[in-house]
């Protein structure tokens, strides 16, 4: 297989090129005529849609206007900025500029949607993306855990599981002791003895990684929830934890839009966004990262060169553990308060796929992990408006979007060469 | 070994019982050979109520015999038919994911693919009114088998033709299942009428798999399950089709040097695969909740991965595995409302039962047991490599 990859002649990547582009054509021609046929149904031509960008709770900083627009133009204009695309798309194509151009379909797509959602009445765009920010986070650091890993070159599936232990212990290490930093760190620790057992699996025991962390996953789902109902239900003040309060950071915060989206959280949100940076400096533009990655690409050069592969690995994997069991810590800690069994809900997987869709790097994946929280949030309002149309359709986007990436059919994300490949020294 | 794995992950388990219990460290300060004495205690009470929520007790078997009452006698082989219940599904999303491996595909969408084969079957189930029940069961099973081979089709395919790791489509493809099946569950004519929870409508008792005893929940679906097991054990190691798939999974360069199609055999694995899983779901709806609600999974597809993986995929091993995980399952709600030990227990102890089966490295350390040997497990896919 791999030998056939690298052979691959220049023919063969045209021909990709050419059906991306007319997978690409065809499926901005349909949501064109989504938007176009769905959501103009029951629109009048007199009903507005207006969306509120000031937060609903804060008194103070700038004045934000709202949105006000005809429904009924905007969705039949987003159908044409749709169709227009799609139609070059189809005849010549965008070259290199397809992510941009995929950008500002799905916005104007899903701008029609909520206008059509929020006709004849207001909708908090705000809020929408308040909450995307917040459903993200775990997300994103579930993904830069599996970019530490894999760029070292071990898959780690087992992130669900090291997010759910990290939520566990930052709740009870958090009420036990009184301090939620506390809880913090004891998260981290759990996050990182968690990859320790994942990479002695994997590294030491050459234990397939990919069943390595399905073991670790389910581990950590039934011993957490035995736990919590044989412990928690009767001892209530060991799942009380204080929860960390938001820090609005003094100017930023005032920002319209971005302020309150990105500025006015808790100290995950710092967290993350410092991490984001350090990881995405410390790969790309250091000499740590550059040995991180030939681990990942070419351990047998790396070894060649000097360059211990297999602590390389230790360490990033442990490294991994320790940003999930801080990102775990987020849903009780950062989050709702307190834990519940199975809470974290699969959003392992979904950091996993943000970091495939984002291509390993910890930019891509917080990009992606917004899709993700997007699409969360999306489902958390529409059912409070209350909407006809069938939501579950749009929930599965991001989902079917992940795998259309996956397949190659829009653009390409490589990745690392000795991903998931145990490293024989012999 | 797979005695000592299972002995090794209910002494962890028991430790578990004792340490999550916070009296005991107070008791343990107080008098310690009392503390180790309830604990014991507590343990065997709690292994005790499992085994026989499982299995029954002895003393009713007797009992019921002694009477001659055949109610009673009935009665007292409800453990044992609710096992079987449990094991049903398990055998064919363990034999789906066996499937998979055996072909070194790692099948992680086996819950996905079991939601749309309930869906397809339930339809079928309720949709074809006035045929009589020996068309209408097969058909309502052959479409479980055809929702289910359907949702695997998609990443067999994808895989083939570009490559996509079908770990990462199948993970996506059970949210899109999920989100298909909560979408369902609300379009009127598949939901319930004069419901507004998301529930199906019941299927017609026609297309319910029959009861094997009066009295009892355990159904035909279960010797369907043997049925099915024997067919991929033949067709594995016995068909031309079937030694494809092992040697793809083997050595995928040797095989495509020896004429084998590495695209259509993937494909083919997939399918299957989904299919058999698709005959979990209906072996849940037309076995026990005759509609479907959110509900139908309760993890077996996930649980399908663990039994595959402690049988070392194969079929037999799957049969034993099944009735293990599905005792535990159905020795689980007992034991928690006899000795209030959480149902969660059973979990712990399935993780340790396939980390000892899949790390035998870690076995024979504790035993000190010098035999090698090989899991079979060494066969499928690293990583997210096409």
């Amino acid at each position: 297989m791999t030998a056939a990859v690298k052979a691959a002649p220049a023919v063969i990547v045209d021909r990709k090129a050419i059906r991306r582009q007319r997978f690409l054509g065809v499926a901005y021609l349909l949501m064109a005529a989504v938007v176009a046929y769905f959501l103009t149904g029951d629109l009048q031509g007199s009903q507005t849609s207006t969306f509120l960008l000031k937060p609903a709770g804060n008194q103070g900083g700038l004045d934000v206007p709202s949105i006000v627009v005809p429904s009924l133009i905007v969705v039949y204009l987003a159908a044409a900025i749709c169709a227009a695309l799609g139609a070059i798309q189809l005849v010549r194509g965008f070259g290199a500029r397809w992510a941009i151009v995929l950008g500002v379909v799905v916005v104007a797509f899903v701008f029609a949607f909520l206008t059509w959602a929020a006709a004849g009445k207001s909708m908090s765009l705000i809020g929408i993306l308040q909450l995307t920010v917040q459903k993200s986070l775990p997300i994103t650091f579930g993904a830069l855990s599996g970019v530490l890993c894999e760029r070292a070159g071990v898959v780690n599936i087992a992130i669900e599981g090291m997010l759910l232990s990290g939520a566990f212990t930052g709740a009870v290490v958090g009420s036990a002791t009184g301090s939620n930093l506390i809880g913090l760190v004891a998260a981290a620790l759990v996050g990182a003895a968690l990859a320790g057992v994942l990479a002695v699996l994997a590294i030491r025991y050459r234990m397939n990684q990919i069943v390595a962390g399905t073991v670790i996953n389910i581990f950590a789902s039934g011993l957490t929830s035995f736990v919590a109902s044989r412990v928690l239900q009767s001892h209530r003040e060991l799942n009380e934890p204080t929860k960390f309060s938001s820090i609005p950071i003094p100017v930023l915060s005032d920002i319209p839009i971005l302020g309150p989206m990105f500025f006015s959280g808790n100290l995950f949100y710092y967290l993350l966004f410092a991490l984001i940076g350090l990881i995405h400096y410390g790969l790309f533009y250091t000499r740590w990262g550059l040995r991180v990655r030939a681990v990942g690409e070419h351990p047998r050069a790396a070894d060649t060169v000097g360059i211990n592969v297999i602590f390389t690995r230790y360490r990033n994997v442990i490294l991994g553990g320790v940003v999930a069991g801080i990102g775990g810590a987020y849903f009780t800690l950062g989050s709702t308060g307190s834990f519940v069994h199975d809470m974290t809900g699969g959003r392992g997987f979904i950091g996993l796929a943000a970091m495939i869709f984002g291509g390993w790097t910890p930019i891509g994946g917080f990009l992606a992990s917004l899709i993700f929280g997007f699409a969360d949030s999306l489902q958390a309002r529409l059912s409070i408006l209350n909407v006809s149309v069938p939501s579950e359709f749009l929930l599965m986007v991001p989902y079917l979007v992940t795998i259309i990436v996956v397949a190659g059919l829009v653009g390409r994300v490589r990745m690392p060469a000795a991903d998931g490949t145990p490293y024989d020294k012999g | 070994m797979p005695v000592l794995a299972i002995f090794s992950a209910l002494v962890i388990g028991a430790v578990v019982i004792v340490l999550s219990d916070l009296t005991f460290f107070e008791r343990l300060r107080a008098d310690p050979a009392l503390a180790l004495g309830s604990a014991l205690d507590e343990v065997f009470r709690a292994y005790g109520a499992l085994f026989t929520g499982a299995l029954g007790s002895p003393s009713t078997y007797v009992d019921a015999f002694t009477s001659g009452d055949t109610a009673r006698m009935t009665q007292a082989f409800v453990p044992l038919s609710e096992t079987m219940l449990s094991a049903t599904p398990l055998i064919f999303t363990g034999l789906a994911v066996a499937l998979g491996f055996q072909c070194g595909l790692f099948n992680i969408g086996a819950e996905g693919q079991l939601y749309v084969g309930a869906m397809f079957g339930t339809f079928a189930g309720f949709f074809f009114a006035g045929l009589p029940w020996f068309i209408h069961l097969p058909l309502a099973i052959g479409f479980g088998f055809l929702g289910g081979a359907l949702w695997g089709f998609i990443p067999g395919l994808l895989k083939a033709r570009t490559g996509a790791h079908e770990v990462i489509v199948t993970i996506m493809l059970n949210y899109t299942a999920y989100n298909l099946i909560s979408w369902i569950l609300k379009v009127p004519g598949y939901q319930r009428e004069g419901r507004s929870d998301p529930i199906s409508k019941v299927t017609l008792d026609t297309s319910w798999y029959p009861v094997l005893i009066d009295g009892l929940r355990a159904n035909w679906g279960f010797i369907l399950g043997l049925a099915a097991a024997v067919l991929v054990s033949w067709f594995l190691f016995r068909s031309t089709r079937g030694f494809e798939f092992r040697a793809v999974g083997f050595n995928p360069t040797a095989a495509r040097y020896a004429g084998m199609s590495i695209a259509s055999t993937t494909i083919m694995a997939m399918t299957l695969s989904g299919g058999l899983a698709g005959l979990a779901g209906t072996s849940v709806v037309l076995g026990v909740t005759h509609s479907l609600t959110f509900g139908v999974s309760g993890g077996f597809g996930f649980d399908g991965i663990a039994i595959a993986l402690m049988a070392g995929s194969k079929p037999r091993g799957i049969i034993l595995a099944s009735l293990l995980f599905g005792a535990l399952r159905a020795g689980a709600t007992p034991m928690q409302s006899i000795t209030g030990v959480p149902i969660d227990l059973v979990v712990v102890i399935q993780a340790l039962v396939i980390m000892f089966v899949a790390a035998p490295a870690l076995v024979r350390e504790i035993y000190r047991i010098r035999v090698p040997e090989t899991t079979g497990l060494e066969t499928f896919s690293q990583g997210w490599r096409a």
